[in-house]
């Protein structure tokens, strides 16, 4: 890695919404970094501020207080359009329910993001073939959602989060409306991602997912209780052994 | 994110739910075929109006028998002709301003050449009456003075007459036409003046007199039902109106206070009051027309509101895709836009199918000019940005995150 500076930091971290008058604290203090390339598990239980943390990690929402910041930036200073221009450039989302357009189909959900980035319909259509070509589903490009599997309509939305290229894919809970096998084989598909050298947040409440990630953090009640690092993987401690 | 995609989203969307979407525009179409027939109508016969005019002739005066315009006991007795050639002659001479005058009488009758017949207007006056019409000869000539004093047996007649009476090869000029029985040589035919005007055949005054209505009439051998009269130049219509009163009211002796037996009147300005009232009644129903265009956009926007609701997660997931607040707003302006536009395409066709029918079916004329054409779509899209807007501006408020969350 060139660069020192993480590609995600958070400082000190504290998101508090006011509802009816009451202030309900859903982050409090939170701070660690991600660098370029690495794969990171989020998990507690839920009502912990997993959703909360994510949004502001994928700039759908501002801390109340402390900061975050996005290649040394500090994304507070931007602007509600400036914002979701990094998004459709830099942040890529996998969400549990897939959140395909339902009238749309695979090919023209893959290629959505680049209609924000200012990309022409056939430039678009030509990348969304190549990433649903990585992920092995471009013999279903032109079918519906609701004519996919649940596995197959994620390896759609995960297509649709790698299109624009960018610094961090978020996944919330990708696996959590799968059966175990077709989960596994997207846990597979963000590993071999990873290898790739694409830095990935995994959002999950599931501990056999995060054994597969090298990092783990750990939320209670909206802390940080733990940031742990597994120094291998286990498919590559056995490659060396 | 450019207009372009946000119309091709916009076209996408809407192609999904046809029959929701053409209902939605209804109002619309409707609003604006009727915009464009009411245009079209109150064109097509301020045209009409406009062409009498211009046939009438510029700055002509119009005496006709008063009785007939006064209402009551007198009205049974309008058969009566008060003015005579005596008054005609009277007018030209003593008042400096007319250029010319024509008394007439007029009835109708059969008009038969060899195998052809026809019916038609017969007016009988003079040389002058085309004078003060400016109504110029398409061939042949206008009447002697031997023919109008010795009721010579000859007439004019007009293209409509013409044409109906004789082949297209044929020269009318010196051929014989019968009317009630009397043989006449036609020595003239005039120009096309327009299709109310031209279906007339014109004999001299005492030609009418003589061999029509002869002595079986009762009234007077001088008489004539009109006299028309030409003005020298504009600004002196109102003296010369004023000096014929005076003139008839001394001729035919009426008393200090008492009514004229007579009207002096001018029908291209009476037209022209009647032309104004027609763009009134124009302006009015496009005024109604437009009430349903309004109703339309109401309705747009009513659809649109559900529309946004309805898609609230697909703002969310386009939000957190990328999509500025600005690109969400003009997603839905641009499908407000799109309802409209082809709204006011549908309505621009069905007003000009409606106005040719109306055209046909009830014989009206109407016009279709690319002015009304034009606004109507003008008027389309400005309601779909009016309408568009509130819910565009709501779709584009939405939190993402709270978008996201719906169901």
């Amino acid at each position: 890695m060139t660069d020192q500076s993480p590609l995600i930091s958070l400082r000190s971290v504290s998101r508090t919404y006011r509802t009816d008058g009451i202030a309900v604290t859903a982050v409090r203090n939170v701070s660690f970094d991600i660098a370029q390339g690495e794969i990171v598990a989020v998990m507690g239980p839920s009502g912990s501020g997993k959703s909360t943390l994510m949004n502001m990690i994928g700039l759908l929402d501002l801390p109340s207080e402390g900061a975050v910041h996005l290649e040394g930036a500090d994304v507070a200073g931007l602007s509600e359009d400036r914002r979701s221009s990094l998004r459709a450039r830099s942040i890529g989302f996998v969400f549990q329910s897939y959140n395909l357009l339902a009238r749309h189909n695979a090919i023209e959900n893959v290629a959505l993001p680049l209609v924000y980035c200012g990309v022409g319909r056939k430039a678009r259509l030509a990348r969304a073939e190549a990433c649903l070509q990585s992920v092995g589903m471009l013999h279903r490009a032109h079918h519906f959602p609701r004519q996919l599997s649940g596995g197959e309509q994620q390896r759609v939305a995960i297509a649709r989060a790698l299109i624009a290229s960018p610094l961090i894919v978020l996944a919330d809970e990708p696996t959590g409306a799968l059966d175990s096998r077709t989960g596994a084989e997207i846990l597979a598909l963000f590993a071999a991602l990873n290898r790739t050298g694409q830095t990935i947040v995994m959002i999950t409440h599931d501990p056999s997912i995060a054994t597969q990630c090298r990092r783990t953090i750990r939320l209670h009640d909206g802390e940080l209780v733990s940031d742990e690092r597994v120094a291998e993987l286990v498919p590559r401690r056995s490659a060396v052994s | 994110m450019t207009m372009l995609q946000g119309f091709q989203i916009a076209l996408h969307a809407l192609r999904l739910n046809p029959l929701r979407s053409f209902l939605t525009m209804l109002g619309i179409v409707i609003g604006v075929a009727s915009i464009v027939t009411v245009f079209a109508i109150g064109s097509g016969a301020q045209l009409r109006l406009q062409e009498q005019i211009r046939s009438i002739g510029a700055n002509v005066l119009m005496i006709t028998p008063g009785a007939v315009y006064q209402g009551g006991v007198r009205l049974k007795d309008g058969s009566k002709l008060t003015m005579t050639e005596g008054d005609v002659q009277a007018i030209l001479e003593q008042i400096p301003e007319i250029q010319a005058a024509a008394g007439s009488l007029a009835g109708t009758a059969q008009v038969i050449h060899e195998g052809k017949n026809w019916n038609t207007t017969i007016n009988g006056t003079t040389t002058g009456h085309f004078m003060v019409r400016d109504w110029q000869l398409a061939s042949g000539r206008y009447f002697s003075g031997a023919e109008e004093s010795g009721a010579g047996k000859v007439v004019i007649l007009g293209s409509t007459v013409a044409r109906e009476l004789f082949a297209p090869g044929d020269d009318p000029i010196g051929a014989q036409i019968r009317i009630m029985k009397v043989p006449l040589e036609v020595v003239g035919v005039l120009d096309r003046k327009g299709p109310a005007q031209d279906d007339v055949a014109f004999v001299p005054l005492s030609t009418a007199k003589l061999r029509f209505l002869g002595s079986a009439s009762n009234i007077n051998r001088d008489s004539v039902a009109y006299i028309i009269a030409k003005v020298a130049a504009d600004g002196q219509m109102a003296g010369a109106r004023a000096e014929i009163e005076g003139l008839l009211r001394q001729r035919h002796r009426i008393p200090a206070g008492q009514e004229d037996d007579f009207k002096v009147q001018d029908p291209a300005a009476a037209m022209e009051a009647q032309q104004g009232a027609i763009r009134t009644v124009a302006l009015l129903l496009v005024a109604i027309a437009s009430v349903s265009l309004l109703v339309g956009g109401i309705s747009i926007m009513n659809v649109m509101i559900v529309s946004v609701t309805e898609r609230t997660r697909e703002i969310g997931i386009r939000r957190a895709l990328g999509g500025r607040m600005r690109d969400i707003r003009l997603q839905f302006l641009c499908e407000a836009l799109v309802l409209c536009l082809l709204g006011g395409a549908i309505g621009v066709a069905g007003g000009i199918t409606l106005s040719m029918t109306v055209a046909r079916m009830a014989g009206w004329v109407t016009s279709i000019d690319s002015e009304a054409i034009g606004l109507a779509l003008a008027f389309s899209i400005v309601t779909g940005l009016i309408f568009g807007f509130y819910p565009a501006h709501k779709a584009s408020r939405l939190s993402p995150i709270e978008a996201l969350k719906t169901e």
